[in-house]
C-alpha cells in the first residue's frame, strides 16, 4: 500500500500531499469507530502512516506536528461499504464509464483494479467529504458473476488500490435472473455449473469448448470456491436469501456477503445463524421491485438486533459519485430511534457501520476502518457531528498523509460566488 | 435504492418501447368544434374534499412560517381546515380545542415538491406502470400527466410519513420538448386521481431542454437531434400556437386541438411553464424564446447551472428548482455544485429544492439543510426560516397556489407538519402531518398512516417504513 506521489506538474488540479509524518491530533471528541462511545478531549497519534494510539491519556510524541481539534470531532475516515468509485466520470458518457466489462466475453475474471482512476473527479469530491476508503465492485452484464472488486483509498496519489481482487461480485434475484436467461432457476443452475467447471479446471478436466467459463474465469472462481476470496452477492428478496443460504450449505467454504438486502429483516435470524454479514442499503423503504416488497428503513436495526453483522452500502444508488451520502444515510438510521415503532441504530453503532464494520466484513478490519493502534491512519477532523447535515470535514488524512480538499466543484463555486462578470469574462477568473 | 434517474437520463429506452411513429410537431386529437369557445366546465375536475379535522392548537413549539418568519415558543391554531392564528406564547387558544404540546418540536407548513413522478413512474418500477413519457413525438402538449397517475403508488405514503409532503406537482417526463400538462395533487390517497387533485390549482406545461429530447428523437433519426433542432421545433410549434390562439379569439369557427389548447393556455398566462433545463446557456436561450412568443417561464427544473446566471434569473423572476448536490450522471449535469442554491439565494433569485425522485422526496428537508450548510461555508448565512421557504412558499408560488397553501398564514389551508426536532437536522422526522386541518399522519398512531391497496396484505404492510 505504498503511495507513489505523482509530480505536481503532471496534475495541476491536485496539490501533492506531503509525505507521511508524525501527527498528534489533540483536544477533539474522538470516535474510535468500533462502536465504543466517543472520548472527550482525546488525542490521536499517527506515525509512519499508522495509528499509534487514540484515547484520553495519550502522550504527544516529541516533534509531532500538532493539529488542534478542540471543539471538533475526530473519527476514522468513512469506509464506503459498496460503491463503483472511480469507474465513471460521467455515467451517461460511455467512454468514461468502466462499470461493466461484461460484454468482453469474460465474467468472473474481470478485475476492476486497473479501471479505478484516482484522477476522476469523484475521488477529490468524496475525499473532501471525509470518505477515505471504498469497496469498489464491477457491474454485471451477461453473467451472474460480474468479476473481481477491489478496496480503494481516496488519497490524492496515483495508486488508488489498497487491495486488488479483494472479492468476487455476483448478481442474484431479479438482476441475476436477467443475466442467467430470465429465471431464478437459471441463476442457481448457472451458479452450480460454473463452480463445477471451476473444479474441473482445477482437476485439469476443463475443456472450455462449450463451457460457460473461460480459463481465466475458472481460475477466479476457484479462489471463491476455496474461500480464499469473498463472494459479495447482490440480493434483495427474502426467498432469494433463503435459497442462497442453502447454496452456502452446499458449498460451505464459500465466504458469502449479501449486498442490498432490502428484505433482510424477514430472514434476520437465519442470516445471523448462517454467519452471513450484510452490506445493506440504508434507506430503501419502497417496493421498488417485487423482491423489495418488504423494504423498510428499520431493516438495518432489526438485523443488528438479531445478531447480523451489518455495514452500510449504496449499491446502484449513485454509487460512483455520491459516496458522500454515506454519513447522511447513517444519520437517518440514528434518527429512526426517535420514531415510535421504528428500529434504528445508536450513534456509535451507526458510525461503526460506516467505518470498522465494513472493513471487518471485507477481512481487513485489522488494517483499516478504525482508530485502533496499528490501523492505517485514515483520520478525519470534522467541524461538528459527522453524521449531521450541517457538518463538514475540515482535515482528511489518508495513510498518515494530510490530503488536499480542493476539487473542481469548489473551483466553480469560487468562480461564480458572484455570478455577474467583471472586467474580463469568467473564463479568466481563476 | 435503484437510483431513479429514469426520466432524467434514460428516456431513450422508454422511447424505444413506444410504438407510434407520429410525425413532427403536430398535435393529436384534432376534433371539429364550434366556435366561439364557450365556457364549459374544465374536464376531470377535482373531487378532493378535506377530511374532517378537529380544531387543534399546537403550542410551545418553534415555528417556521414558510415565508421566512420564525417564532419561538409559538402557537399554531387551526380550525375548519384552515389556519386561524399563528403567534407567540400569548396567542389565545380557545377553550375545549385539541391541544398538542410541541415542546422541543418544530412546525412548518406542509412540504411541497414541485417535481415529482409519483403516480406516473410509481413503485414498483415496472414497465406496465411507466406512464411518464409519451415519447412518440417531440411535442405532446396534448397529454395530461393526471391521466397517467396511479393513485395507489406506495410512494405517496412515504413522502407523507418521512417527508411531510402535503402537495406535489406530478410532471410528464423529459423525453419531449413539450411533454404535456402537469397536475398538482394533495398528498392524500383517493380511489381516483380526481380525488387527489389540488382544487383550482393552475396547470403547468412541462418542457425540456438539452440532452434528453435530442437523444430520444435523434436516435430515431428524427428531428430534433441537436440543441439547435430543439429550439427550432419549439419555435415552430409556438408559431402554430399563436395562430391557433388568434383563430380561437377571432370568434369564427375553428377546430379544437388538445395540444394547441394547452399552448394557447400558456400564451393566455393560465398555464405555467415548468422547464427541465440543466445548462445556464440553454436557460438563457429559453428566456429569449419566451420573450419572442410572449410567455413566461415559471421555473427551471434541475437547473444545476443556475448559479452561473443567478443575476439573469433574478432579473427575469424565474425560480430554479434544484437538487442539493446531484452531479455527474450525465454531461449536462457535470458542472453541478452543492452551492447552487446558496449562490442563487444570495443573488436574490428564487430557490426551490425539488426531488424528481421517490426517495429524496422523503428528505427534501435534509437536501435543503445540506445546501444551506454549503452556503454557510462560503460565507452565505441563510437562516433556517429562509431555507424552509425553499420547500414551502417558493414552490407554492411557482405553482400558483401560494394564496391557498405554502405558509402558515391565517385563512390558508391548514397544511401543517409537526417535526420531532429541527427539520434541518438529519435526526428529525415528522411527528404529525395535517392536510386541510385533518390529521393524515401520526407517528404515534399506526392507524393514522396510509397503506395503499398495492401494499395491503403484503410483507411489512403498514409497517414502520
Amino acid at each position: 500500500m505504498r503511495h507513489f506521489l505523482y509530480a505536481a506538474s503532471a496534475v495541476a488540479a491536485f496539490a501533492t500531499p506531503i509525505a507521511a509524518e508524525t501527527i498528534a491530533i489533540t483536544g477533539g471528541r474522538v470516535v474510535v469507530g468500533d462502536g465504543s462511545a466517543p472520548i472527550e478531549r482525546g488525542t490521536v497519534v499517527i506515525r509512519d502512516g499508522k495509528i499509534i494510539a487514540a484515547g484520553a491519556n495519550v502522550a504527544v510524541p516529541a516533534g509531532a506536528r500538532k493539529i488542534d481539534a478542540t471543539g471538533n470531532w475526530v473519527t476514522p475516515g468513512v469506509f464506503a461499504g459498496f460503491t463503483r468509485l472511480g469507474l465513471s466520470e460521467v455515467d451517461a458518457v460511455n467512454g468514461t464509464n468502466d462499470k461493466s466489462g461484461g460484454k468482453s466475453g469474460f465474467s468472473a475474471a474481470i478485475d476492476v483494479a486497473p479501471a479505478i482512476d484516482p484522477f476522476r473527479s469523484s475521488f477529490a469530491i468524496n475525499r473532501a467529504a471525509g470518505v477515505t476508503r471504498a469497496v469498489v465492485a464491477p457491474e454485471a452484464a451477461d453473467n451472474i458473476f460480474a468479476g473481481q472488486g477491489a478496496i480503494a483509498d481516496l488519497g490524492a496519489d496515483s495508486n488508488p488500490v489498497t487491495k486488488a481482487r479483494a472479492f468476487q461480485f455476483a448478481e442474484f434475484g431479479e438482476d441475476g435472473a436477467a443475466s442467467a436467461g430470465g429465471s431464478r432457476a437459471g441463476t442457481h443452475l448457472h451458479f452450480r455449473a460454473m463452480l463445477r467447471e471451476a473444479q474441473d479446471y482445477a482437476a485439469g478436466r476443463g475443456t472450455f469448448d462449450d463451457d460457460l467459463l473461460k480459463a481465466e474465469d475458472a481460475k477466479a472462481l476457484l479462489s471463491v470456491l476455496k474461500g480464499e476470496t469473498r463472494l459479495l452477492i447482490h440480493v434483495e428478496g427474502a426467498n432469494d436469501m433463503l435459497r442462497l443460504m442453502e447454496l452456502k450449505r452446499e458449498f460451505p467454504a464459500i465466504k458469502m456477503v449479501f449486498v442490498g438486502v432490502s428484505e433482510g429483516w424477514r430472514v434476520a435470524r437465519e442470516l445471523a445463524q448462517a454467519g452471513i454479514p450484510v452490506v445493506a442499503s440504508a434507506l430503501n423503504d419502497l417496493p421498488a421491485t417485487f423482491e423489495m416488497l418488504g423494504a423498510t428503513q428499520s431493516n438495518i436495526g432489526r438485523m443488528k438486533d438479531a445478531g447480523v453483522q451489518v455495514a452500510i452500502g449504496m449499491i446502484n444508488d449513485r454509487d460512483s459519485h455520491q459516496l458522500r451520502y454515506t454519513t447522511q444515510y447513517a444519520g437517518n438510521i440514528v434518527g429512526l430511534q426517535y420514531v415510535p415503532g421504528a428500529t434504528g441504530l445508536t450513534w456509535d453503532e451507526a458510525f461503526s457501520a460506516i467505518s470498522s464494520v465494513p472493513a471487518e466484513i471485507m477481512g481487513v478490519g485489522d488494517r483499516l476502518g478504525s482508530l485502533k493502534a496499528g490501523r492505517a491512519a485514515d483520520v478525519v477532523v470534522w467541524d461538528g457531528d459527522p453524521l449531521e447535515l450541517s457538518s463538514a470535514a475540515i482535515a482528511v488524512i489518508i495513510d498518515g498523509i494530510e490530503q488536499p480538499l480542493a476539487n473542481r466543484q469548489n473551483r466553480l463555486r469560487d468562480r461564480y460566488a458572484r455570478p455577474t462578470e467583471g472586467d474580463l469574462p469568467k473564463a479568466y477568473d481563476r | 435504492m435503484k437510483s431513479n434517474l429514469l426520466w432524467s437520463i434514460l428516456a431513450a429506452p422508454l422511447a424505444l418501447m413506444a410504438c407510434s411513429n407520429a410525425d413532427g410537431p403536430k398535435t393529436a386529437s384534432a376534433t371539429p368544434a364550434s366556435a366561439p369557445a364557450e365556457k364549459v366546465p374544465a374536464p376531470f375536475p377535482s373531487t378532493y374534499k378535506a377530511y374532517p379535522g378537529v380544531a387543534t392548537a399546537i403550542r410551545n413549539v418553534t415555528i417556521y412560517d414558510g415565508e421566512g418568519g420564525k417564532i419561538d415558543n409559538g402557537v399554531v391554531f387551526m380550525t375548519s381546515g384552515k389556519i386561524s392564528s399563528v403567534g407567540g406564547p400569548d396567542t389565545i387558544i380557545p377553550p375545549g380545542v385539541n391541544v398538542v404540546d410541541g415542546a422541543g418540536k418544530f412546525v412548518t407548513p406542509g412540504i411541497i415538491d414541485i417535481h415529482s413522478h409519483l403516480g406516473n413512474y410509481p413503485s414498483p418500477s415496472v414497465e406496465a406502470h411507466s406512464d411518464g413519457n409519451e415519447a412518440t413525438s417531440p411535442t405532446t402538449p396534448e397529454v395530461w400527466a393526471e391521466h397517467s397517475v396511479w393513485p395507489q403508488d406506495p410512494g405517496f405514503s412515504r413522502a407523507l410519513a418521512n417527508g411531510g409532503v402535503t402537495a406535489l406537482q406530478v410532471l410528464p417526463g423529459s423525453a419531449n420538448l413539450m411533454g404535456g400538462r402537469s397536475v398538482v395533487l394533495k398528498n392524500v390517497y383517493a380511489r381516483t386521481v380526481q380525488g387527489m387533485k389540488f382544487p383550482d390549482a393552475p396547470y403547468g406545461l412541462k418542457m425540456a431542454c438539452g440532452e434528453n429530447p435530442k437523444r430520444v428523437y435523434g436516435s430515431k433519426g428524427r428531428m430534433p437531434s441537436t440543441r439547435m433542432g430543439n429550439i427550432a421545433v419549439n419555435r415552430q410549434t409556438w408559431i402554430q400556437a399563436q395562430e391557433y390562439k388568434k383563430k380561437r379569439d377571432s370568434g369564427k369557427e375553428y377546430t379544437r386541438d388538445l395540444g394547441m389548447e394547452t399552448l394557447a393556455g400558456v400564451l393566455d398566462g393560465d398555464i405555467s411553464i415548468q422547464n427541465h433545463c440543466y445548462r445556464a446557456d440553454e436557460m438563457a436561450l429559453v428566456l429569449d424564446m419566451a420573450k419572442e412568443f410572449g410567455y413566461k417561464v415559471s421555473t427551471f427544473h434541475h437547473a444545476v447551472e443556475s448559479y452561473k446566471i443567478a443575476d439573469l434569473l433574478r432579473d427575469n423572476k424565474v425560480c430554479s428548482a434544484v437538487w442539493a448536490d446531484w452531479w455527474g450522471f450525465k454531461m449536462e449535469a457535470y458542472d453541478a455544485i452543492p452551492e447552487n442554491a446558496a449562490i442563487l439565494h444570495n443573488a436574490g433569485a428564487c430557490v426551490i429544492i425539488h426531488s424528481d425522485d421517490e426517495n429524496q422526496i422523503q428528505r427534501l428537508n435534509q437536501e435543503a439543510a445540506k445546501a444551506q450548510a454549503d452556503g454557510r461555508r462560503m460565507g452565505f448565512n441563510i437562516s433556517d426560516a429562509e431555507v424552509i421557504k425553499w420547500l414551502t412558499y417558493n414552490p407554492a408560488k411557482a405553482l400558483g397556489i401560494s394564496d391557498k397553501t405554502g405558509s402558515l398564514k391565517a385563512g390558508k389551508m391548514a397544511d401543517v407538519v409537526l417535526w420531532n426536532g429541527n427539520p434541518l437536522s438529519v435526526y428529525a422526522r415528522p411527528d404529525k402531518v395535517w392536510i386541510d386541518g385533518a390529521l393524515m399522519f401520526d407517528a404515534s398512531n399506526p392507524k393514522i398512516r396510509p397503506v395503499s391497496d398495492f401494499e395491503l396484505g403484503q410483507p411489512g404492510e403498514g409497517d414502520v417504513k
